[in-house]
């Protein structure tokens, strides 16, 4: 291979020339090119089981990348604005604890808004690190978590003068973005480094007209989710660097947790959406605003929906907005946004991302067509007149400022006892609970229990939205801290 | 020279017609169109390679789906078509002189252009001062109507490709709230014969049941369609397509028609029983 330009996708590009060498394999995967598994391959199709195939000289490891792994995370960095990019194969989940995990230990302490996904949690879990909120305003009327005041993360600085990073979603789930250069600026100015929780951002790197990703804004770390706006496969990552973190010592993270069997096809498929993504983002991403905003202005004909945008931007907690985002506030047509979420599948084969008590997300990508657009505003607008109602009764979210009493780490290893939920008041929680998606912690390890988090529970329950975390599933017991 | 145009109707089975010749192809935003001559069935149109009229048995198709509902609503005046781009439907609707309008929606307007040329037999009727034709799509132009037609013509493609936003739920409730409070909706059903067709059939059902008060499938014969048996939907906020049918009223039109009579309205709601079954199996819990 000559020069590597963007037009390559090295690690594609090794895969077609392996199937041509028709290589007899004695090594993994036993289902040797589908024909161990034949229901597998007549599911998967058999290019596709011919590319499940193992690390090997030709194709690179990923644990220790020297060849076209090597040259396809050289080429993502390049694509991104990275001094280093990380192909991830856990997700972003391992991409966020990855990052995390690179930049405290043990006691030391990281400043992150409350409304992160619950992998930062899991990783603050796994280190022993000290999480220190700060609350991210709530908008009154919609009831969404916006994101972090520049004014809170000083205030945070400047109790926690010794802190070692500060966490910044960008943008949160619902497409609010904090500003993000300003933090980054502050926090480098105090000696600590910012990450970005970027899971909904990829399209930042390649878009006009949205909001400053990352690397641009100058953040030290982001977790990337290819496999969301991306167009990538399900559980392919990206974890990118700045030029101030050390390339091999995030690497000896990475590899303490991801697997040594890194899979070929996501792999692959990294590598062909970041060259697609330099090569064409900026028209796809084009046709995805206009989409959005197409289908948001239509939204809001219907009446009593609230399909919102850059209308909410106030310089600060909503310093930017994602466009690409289709959040829709239901409550002025009586029904909650989980109420919506479930009659759109069930009645009208319709899956969108979530619901939670307010609002819904419908999720716009550059695969999507007009005609789709279509049937999901028509939809809305018989969800309206078929089931709308009165207002009344229906709860917002609202934040509930956590109180932190013990570290996550030591609440969810200590001893602990399991009580009925509605006997936990006052008690410290040692496990999760959430609404899943979008998978923000309504307790983490080490939180005080109120009666205010056990009604918003309960509320949450009744209303339908999917509960995860508790050992019990059916969320009826919670664990709590013995004897405190 | 053999020369045949052939249409997979399902993986395993073929129809073929012999061509003379190829009078046009293109392909438009939505789906490629092709135009062809054959000695058996006259001119013909396919749209993506499927089957959409031959001048031959194109009556059979046009006749059902427009006299069924205008021999029962007692005074149609305003008329939404969506699809029909050939312009079949407008050309049975014109020769109904109470309308007073006709809406015709259709997604693609190069479909209008060639059926205008090359297919005059149907595409006849686009200059009726009546008509006002819109090139969009279906869904969205009838999501903001409201109380305003006393029928609607359904004559989609099938339920994928640029037509799958006419087989939805959404769509059908959308034409209800359309529909003023005794209106007809009457709509392309599909076969109930293959068993691809025969899920989709189902489901339109399903989604229609759920949409209207009352709801009734009929049937034609149709010998260029899969398996050559068709079935169309009659969904009605008041009246019903057999009790309602004004027989006499509609005689003495004195419209001539090659393959409808009122007669054949009242035996095309005669279904075959694996039709009844398959149609029951949804309509049971409402």
């Amino acid at each position: 291979m000559g020069e590597l330009s963007q037009q390559n996708a090295p690690i594609y590009e090794a895969l077609e020339k392996f199937k041509k060498m028709r290589v007899v394999p004695f090594d993994v995967p036993g289902h040797k090119r589908g024909r161990g598994n034949p229901e597998l391959a007549a599911l998967l199709g058999e290019k596709c089981v011919n590319m499940d195939v193992n690390s090997m000289k030709p194709l690179d490891n990923l644990c220790h990348p020297i060849s076209v792994i090597r040259d396809a995370e050289i080429l993502a960095a390049e694509a991104f604005g990275a001094a280093h990019a990380f192909l991830m194969v856990g997700g972003t989940t391992s991409a966020v604890q990855s990052m995390v995990l690179s930049v405290v230990k043990s006691g030391e302490k990281i400043i992150l808004p409350r409304n992160v996904h619950r992998s930062v949690m899991g990783a603050i879990v796994l280190c022993g690190a000290v999480p220190v909120y700060v609350n991210p305003e709530c908008d009154e009327k919609l009831g969404i978590p916006l994101g972090m005041s520049v004014s809170a993360v000083k205030k945070a600085i400047r109790e926690n003068p010794g802190a070692k990073a500060i966490l910044v979603n960008n943008p949160t789930y619902y497409g609010i973005c904090s500003d993000l250069r300003s933090i980054v600026k502050i926090a480098h100015e105090h000696g600590m480094l910012c990450l970005a929780d970027e899971a909904h951002g990829t399209h930042f790197y390649f878009g006009e007209n949205l909001p400053v990703s990352a690397m641009a804004a100058g953040a030290d770390m982001a977790a990337v989710s290819m496999h969301k706006s991306g167009g990538s496969l399900t559980q392919s990552s990206l974890l990118l660097a700045g030029p101030a973190m050390s390339e091999g010592h995030i690497r000896q993270i990475i590899n303490l947790t991801q697997t040594t069997s890194g899979s070929y096809l996501l792999l692959s498929s990294l590598d062909i959406s970041r060259r697609n993504l330099a090569l064409r983002g900026k028209e796809a991403f084009g046709g995805v605003v206009s989409l959005a905003e197409y289908a948001r202005s239509e939204i809001n004909d219907i009446g009593g929906y609230y399909a919102y945008s850059k209308e909410l931007i106030n310089g600060d907690s909503i310093f930017d907005f994602d466009t690409t985002k289709l959040s829709v506030h239901t409550l002025d047509i009586g029904l909650a946004g989980i109420e919506v979420y479930d009659l759109l599948r069930d009645e009208y084969d319709i899956q969108i991302e979530f619901g939670d008590l307010g609002n819904i997300l419908a999720y716009v990508s550059i695969g999507d067509r007009l005609r789709d657009i279509e049937r999901l505003v028509s939809a809305l607008a018989e969800v309206r007149r078929r089931f709308g109602k009165s207002k009344a009764g229906l709860m917002t979210q609202e934040y509930i400022e956590p109180e932190l009493a013990v570290s996550p780490q030591v609440a969810f290893y200590a001893d602990k006892e399991s009580l009925p939920i509605d006997e936990t008041e006052g008690r410290i929680c040692s496990e999760f609970v959430m609404c899943y998606p979008p998978g923000i912690p309504i307790l983490a390890p080490g939180e005080r229990i109120t009666r205010r988090i056990l009604d918003y529970i309960s509320y949450a329950k009744e209303k339908g939205c999917s509960m995860t975390g508790p050992e019990d599933a059916a969320i009826e017991r919670l664990n709590v801290l013995k004897g405190v | 020279m053999d020369f045949w145009f052939s249409e997979a109707q399902t993986p395993n089975v073929k129809l073929s017609i012999r061509v003379d010749r190829q009078l046009y192809s293109g392909k438009s935003e939505f789906q490629r169109i092709d135009v062809f001559d054959s000695p058996e069935f006259g001119r013909f149109l396919t749209l993506d390679g499927y089957m959409m009229l031959t001048e031959k048995d194109e009556f059979i198709y046009h006749e059902m789906i427009t006299h069924v509902p205008m021999a029962v609503h007692p005074k149609v005046r305003d008329v939404l078509v969506i699809g029909a781009g050939d312009g079949g439907v407008l050309r049975e609707l014109a020769r109904y002189p109470e309308i007073e309008h006709i809406d015709l929606v259709e997604i693609d307007e190069l479909v209008v252009e060639v059926c205008k040329k090359y297919l005059p037999q149907t595409a006849c009727c686009f200059d009726d001062p009546r008509v006002s034709v819109h090139y969009e799509d279906g869904l969205k132009f009838v999501r903001t109507k409201e109380d305003k037609y006393d029928l609607i013509i359904v004559d989609s493609t099938d339920p994928f490709g640029p037509g799958e936003g006419l087989f939805t739920r959404e769509f059908y409730g959308n034409c209800f709230k359309a529909l003023r409070e005794d209106g007809i909706m009457v709509n392309q059903h599909e076969s109930p014969f293959y068993d691809e067709d025969a899920v989709a059939c189902q489901r339109a059902h399903k989604r229609i049941v759920e949409s209207f008060p009352i709801s009734r499938v009929y049937q034609a014969h149709i010998p260029t369609y899969p398996s050559g048996h068709w079935l169309f939907g009659f969904a009605s906020k008041k009246y019903h397509p057999l009790k309602d049918l004004q027989e006499a009223r509609w005689n003495l039109r004195g419209l001539s028609c090659r393959y409808y009579t009122t007669t054949l309205h009242k035996g095309a709601f005669y279904l075959p029983a694996y039709v009844e079954e398959l149609l029951k199996d949804v309509e049971e819990k409402y």
